[in-house]
């Protein structure tokens, strides 16, 4: 008897922080199909009285919402593809070629990850200006090529590769490079789908730094149009949740389907680091 | 190519992209930090002076600098203790044998996580909306009048909080639930037969048991939650009565909008400064009571 009391505590508890979770995403879902200035009424309406996509179709087609899914899309994917080449050949290096100076270099990394990202951004702006990439999708995407939390998480997945299994390639007169790609990387395979969802997510989520580097209104992502729209429109609720769905629906979807990568990954870059 | 080469070759790449686009500028930020850049220098380089410390002088005797600060102290020292007892509470029920549809659970609480903090801020906007937002007509329900949420600047920073709570907590919460998972039955077993309570089996086995992991998640989210900015510039814009002003928003509108980059500079060092002091004194703490 006293368990079941302590069954229905338990799962009552759990059913009551899942909707305070959930019910603020549910309730911009409902509020972005309502017609305009229908949420700004006592007692908020819970759901939309006739349904419609007006509001989605006044962001793509007079707001540009598209353009700014667009630009979310290229900076992150550009974002994604390079940080994942690019932390990976580092990782592996790190866990598994001996070269001088490798380990003196990733101690210093991995004391550089205490700094943070904003102290870089004023220097950062300056050094872009001057190369002319302030207003480019390449000021928003080069800050994101290389991640020390990623090079940290591939080095601590490739360190169980067996070394026999390398050194039997060399000996057969592979080459590093073809070593790499065709023993390596399809070792690798789980954390390079964990790292991709992180940087994609990592790029789509960014704020500061796209909001300095992309005045331009056409150049901008999401995040960065989204906030400035309802600067302008405070009162208009229901195009803004229409807004905040498009923002959101596309990073919430892959981890929906990715979620065990993202799980792993993220207990691998923190309890067993 | 020998594998000490290719070694060099391979974390090359990286390498240089770290330090050309994060290395360099966080020195050129404190050389930046020690000069008056501002808009006239940013036309003309000429118009560059070295002042010295003044940046930093001029900050500690600057009200707003003091205000930013102290809000960006109450939003850590209220959000993460908050922050880590709701991921630390909802793994233990996640964790309990009694517990039903476990995924799915894990998974909700874990959704917000993933979402656009600017997106998600939006929404919180309009929940807390004095007239017409469901917070305050849930309150009604129960007699309370409504509440200025993020009109008032003694409740502006509160709504932060509890926005960024409700926004984090399915992190740590994975983290925790690692931990528990690691924590032998046999420790519970023998405590139950001594005839301890549920309580006292979290406060003696649980909590010195998940030491470590708590230091690590105390560590990370204060790291996170001193870069404190997104949330006040959409929710607040700093407001009401810059009641809502972090330490990152000023380097930002000091540096972005008034293009006083050198104070900004000195600003995000200042930051820095105190991010690592506090990093230590939660080291220091936790070594003296044993914890590694």
């Amino acid at each position: 008897m006293r368990r079941t009391i302590s069954a229905l505590v338990v799962n009552a508890l759990l059913l009551l922080l899942a909707v305070l979770s959930l019910a603020p995403l549910l309730w911009m879902l409902s509020v972005s199909f309502m017609q305009p200035g229908e949420a700004g009424h006592f007692p908020p309406p819970l759901w939309p009285s006739q349904g419609g996509l007006q509001n989605y179709r006044e962001l793509f087609l007079r707001a540009g919402m598209g353009r700014f899914l667009f630009n979310s899309f290229l900076i992150s994917t550009c974002v994604m593809l390079i940080s994942l080449l690019l932390n990976t050949l580092a990782g592996y290096a790190f866990a598994k070629l001996r070269f001088k100076g490798r380990d003196r270099t990733f101690r210093t990394l991995l004391a550089a990850l205490v700094i943070p990202a904003q102290v870089a951004m004023m220097p950062l702006f300056l050094m872009l200006k001057q190369l002319g990439l302030v207003n480019t999708y390449m000021g928003a995407i080069v800050p994101g090529m290389a991640a020390i939390f990623g090079i940290f998480l591939v080095r601590q997945y490739a360190r169980t590769i067996p070394d026999e299994l390398l050194e039997a390639a060399r000996i057969d007169g592979a080459s590093e490079w073809r070593i790499f790609f065709q023993i390596v990387l399809p070792a690798l395979k789980p954390i390079l789908v964990t790292l991709a969802i992180f940087s994609f997510l990592g790029a789509w989520n960014d704020f500061m730094w796209p909001l300095i580097v992309l005045s331009d209104q056409s150049l901008q992502t999401l995040p960065v149009a989204l906030a400035s729209l309802s600067r302008e429109h405070v009162m208009d609720y229901e195009l803004m949740m229409a807004g905040s769905v498009v923002t959101v629906l596309p990073v919430l979807l892959l981890f929906l389907l990715l979620q065990r990568y993202y799980i792993q990954g993220l207990l691998v870059g923190s309890v067993k680091g | 190519m020998k594998a000490a080469t290719a070694g060099w070759v391979f974390a090359a790449p990286a390498l240089l992209v770290i330090v050309l686009f994060f290395g360099l500028p966080v020195l050129a930020a404190l050389a930046l930090s020690l000069t008056d850049f501002d808009i006239y220098a940013l036309a003309d380089l000429d118009n560059l002076r070295f002042v010295g410390l003044d940046n930093y002088v001029g900050l500690l005797q600057n009200p707003l600098f003091w205000k930013s600060l102290g809000n960006t102290l109450y939003f850590v020292a209220v959000g993460v203790p908050l922050s880590i007892a709701m991921s630390l509470g909802a793994a233990v029920l996640l964790h309990s044998r009694l517990a039903r549809f476990k995924p799915f659970f894990r998974t909700a609480f874990f959704a917000p996580v993933v979402t656009t903090v600017v997106a998600v801020a939006v929404i919180w906007r309009y929940l807390f909306h004095t007239r017409y937002g469901l917070v305050n007509w849930g309150l009604s329900w129960v007699g309370i009048d409504p509440v200025d949420w993020l009109g008032d600047p003694n409740w502006a920073m509160p709504t932060i909080i509890l926005f960024a709570v409700w926004k984090n907590f399915g992190y740590n919460m994975i983290i925790f639930l690692a931990g528990l998972q690691s924590i032998p039955e046999d420790l519970y077993e023998a405590a139950r037969i001594d005839g301890a309570g549920r309580w006292k089996q979290f406060r003696h086995i649980t909590l010195p048991m998940l030491g470590p992991v708590l230091l690590l998640v105390a560590i990370l989210t204060m790291a996170g939650y001193f870069q404190l900015f997104a949330e006040p510039y959409v929710m607040t814009q700093g407001g009401p009565l810059e009641s809502t002003k972090s330490v990152l928003y000023l380097m930002y509108e000091e540096g972005f909008k008034w293009w006083n980059l050198g104070n900004a500079s000195a600003v995000a060092f200042l930051l820095f400064l105190l991010m690592a002091a506090t990093t230590s004194g939660l080291l220091w703490l936790a070594r003296r009571r044993g914890i590694e």
